[in-house]
């Protein structure tokens, strides 16, 4: 038996090893959900999936776009973009769901680091939108999407959308940690990425929106995202590198907001 | 008298204007077990939340295993295992995955943690159903399961909430055996419950808790004595012989009888024992009284709240002003 005094005294390296090792072992618990319970992957997967569909055959000959861009390779990144971002809400409602099982209080009394159930919810999250993109890439593929500007670009394009995406499950653990109510917290996280998501430019151009509503949208950081992943996927003009770079900064400055936040919830959670 | 393992003092805790915890002073020596007596909302959840480090006290100091619970949470965590009054398991992984997720958030290397939860497994009486997914367990085989992932870190100090609430009589029994098999193993136990026989069965001492306050504290025998142990109770036939049946049986034991004039109730203090009944009813009828009924009451918790407190148990959940002290006063007329 390893006594209580020798695991107390811990160097840097060690608690950062731990660190990491509690949070994969929450990751894989919550990554063994899906499989335990298929019909949640399914239908998860079904709605981004059908509003791939929805929207390319619904919009798709609606929307002219410039030089004649196919519009589902316009939708593609912003849809991307978008899946990415309602997915980060799962984040908020199963730490509510665990809070409210009292999971979170079990957790929180065992010696294991502080960070690591909102580290492994918020990667696994990050592992389903993985999953869930490729998933819509091979949709897209079949309607005759393509990513025009090569492999490696692809591969920084999907990297720029999770990462956006992981940025936004710290937001919605902070809010899922101090709404509690699993229900509520669905709904809270919903009034404000739906609006802005579709405020920007994921689904149209911004120069089709109402004069008041391109200035909100151009400066919508959902915007710059879809851009930057639209300038990965496809090139100039969709979007710049510029964006790439404003998304990242806005990556980075969620991160440090809502990571601090969250866990401050987290060891306050009741 | 070494040292107390958990040492509390002056631990209050509110929330807005709900005082749960209004100055807790608590010691439990190692290797015993320490039982938390109290109704619904007496702060007994709230006060094992603040020694488990779940919740941080407003006031007061707690000591666990030397630890201090605000600024040593971290190694106090290592020497404590906790059962919380609602089974913490995860119904997606099978008991075994439970069991197994718990020993390496002890960090315990993968395969003692396998080792461990077999051996937990076994001693649970879970083994049969160590493969299946939490979600087609009973309640009762939740809580087992939930106790058992309390103990997965080998405790120094345990602490269960309610442990037996919603198990049946067989599983309350064999939990009970459990626990006292556990204790002589060394571990020191807190429990709180709401059941006297509980706390009197399993406890070494006990803390009576009331409205976020200790109101008594002792052994088992301590406590039933401030409250007169064992009561015989005689529902008298003709209230014209009530002071007849009073001079039949007051000789027997050891206090004075009272009378309950309403309902032709007299009630003697007895140390039960084989013949009791028998003796008094002997008595009865030789004086010439005539029983309706005749039985021997033992002391519940809500004798124990009747004599600390004068309120039955019922009446000190939070109700309306008036309906308390009417009742009260009804309830304690002796
Ligand atoms: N998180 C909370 N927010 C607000 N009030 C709370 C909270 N937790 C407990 N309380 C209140 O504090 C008081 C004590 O509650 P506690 O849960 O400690 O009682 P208890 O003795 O465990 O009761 P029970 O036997 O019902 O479990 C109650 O009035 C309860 O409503
Ligand atoms: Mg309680």
């Amino acid at each position: 038996m390893t006594t209580t005094a020798q695991r107390a005294r811990v160097s840097v390296v060690d608690r950062l090893r731990w660190e990491i090792r509690d949070a994969l072992v929450i990751t894989k618990r919550n990554l063994l959900k899906y499989i335990r319970v298929p019909t949640l992957l399914v239908f998860s997967t079904v709605q981004p999936v059908m509003f791939v569909l929805l929207f390319a055959f619904v919009f798709g000959g609606a929307i002219p776009l410039q030089g004649g861009l196919d519009y589902v390779d316009f939708l593609m990144p912003g849809i991307f973009i978008q899946t990415s971002l309602f997915g980060s809400t799962n984040t908020g409602v199963g730490l509510a769901e665990d809070m409210n099982k009292g999971l979170v209080d079990r957790f929180r009394s065992l010696p294991m680091s502080r960070s690591a159930v909102l580290a492994g919810r918020t990667v696994s999250d990050s592992a389903r939108n993985l999953f869930v993109v490729t998933l819509m890439t091979i949709v897209g593929y079949i309607i005759g999407f393509n990513f025009q500007n090569g492999l490696l670009n692809a591969a920084f394009a999907i990297g720029l959308v999770l990462a956006f995406g992981y940025a936004f499950t710290w937001i919605s653990a902070t809010i899922g940690l101090a709404i509690k109510d699993v229900e509520s917290v669905q709904a809270a996280s919903f009034i404000w990425i739906f609006p802005l998501t579709f405020a920007s430019s994921a689904f149209v151009p911004v120069e089709s929106m109402t004069s008041w509503l391109q200035v909100f949208s151009r400066n919508n950081p959902i915007t710059h995202a879809v851009n930057g992943a639209r300038y990965l996927v496809l090139g100039e003009p969709w979007g710049a590198m510029s964006d790439v770079w404003i998304t990242l900064v806005w990556t980075v400055a969620l991160l440090a907001i809502f990571i601090p936040l969250a866990v401050s919830n987290y060891r306050k959670a009741v | 008298m070494s040292a107390p393992i958990i040492s509390a003092t002056g631990i209050t805790k509110s929330f807005g204007d709900v005082h749960a915890l209004t100055g807790v002073d608590l010691e439990v020596q190692a290797g015993t077990v320490y039982g938390l007596l109290g109704p619904n909302g007496a702060g007994k959840t709230t006060m094992v939340r603040v020694l488990t480090t779940l919740l941080k006290p407003d006031a007061g100091k707690a000591t666990v295993a030397g630890y201090d619970v605000v600024t040593q949470a971290a190694q106090l965590r290592t020497t404590i295992g906790l059962a919380g009054q609602y089974a913490a398991v995860d119904e997606i992984l099978t008991g075994r995955e439970n069991l197994e997720m718990v020993g390496r958030l002890y960090h315990l290397s993968p395969g003692e943690s396998r080792d461990r939860a077999e051996e937990i497994l076994e001693r649970f009486d879970l083994t049969h159903a160590a493969g299946r997914t939490v979600k087609t367990y009973s309640g009762g085989m939740r809580r087992r399961l939930d106790l058992a992932a309390s103990l997965v870190g080998r405790p120094q100090v345990l602490f269960l909430d309610e442990p037996t609430t919603g198990l049946d009589p067989r599983s309350r029994l064999g939990l009970w055996e459990f626990i006292e098999r556990l204790v002589e193993g060394g571990t020191t136990l807190l429990l709180t419950t709401q059941y006297l026989e509980e706390a009197d069965r399993l406890a070494d001492r006990i803390a009576v808790i009331d409205k976020g306050a200790v109101i008594a504290e002792g052994t088992s025998d301590e406590l039933k004595g401030t409250i007169g142990g064992d009561v015989l109770e005689l529902e008298i036939a003709d209230p014209a012989n009530l002071q007849l049946a009073i001079g039949a049986v007051e000789g027997m034991c050891c206090g004075e009888a009272t009378v309950d004039e309403l309902r032709n109730i007299v009630r003697v203090p007895v140390e039960t024992a084989v013949g009791t009944i028998t003796d008094a009813v002997r008595r009865l009828d030789t004086a010439g009284v005539k029983l309706v009924d005749i039985a021997i009451h033992r002391p519940t918790l809500d004798d124990v709240f009747l004599s600390l407190t004068g309120e039955s148990v019922e009446d000190a959940l939070p109700a309306d002003d008036e309906l308390v002290t009417a009742n009260s006063r009804k309830r304690s007329r002796r």
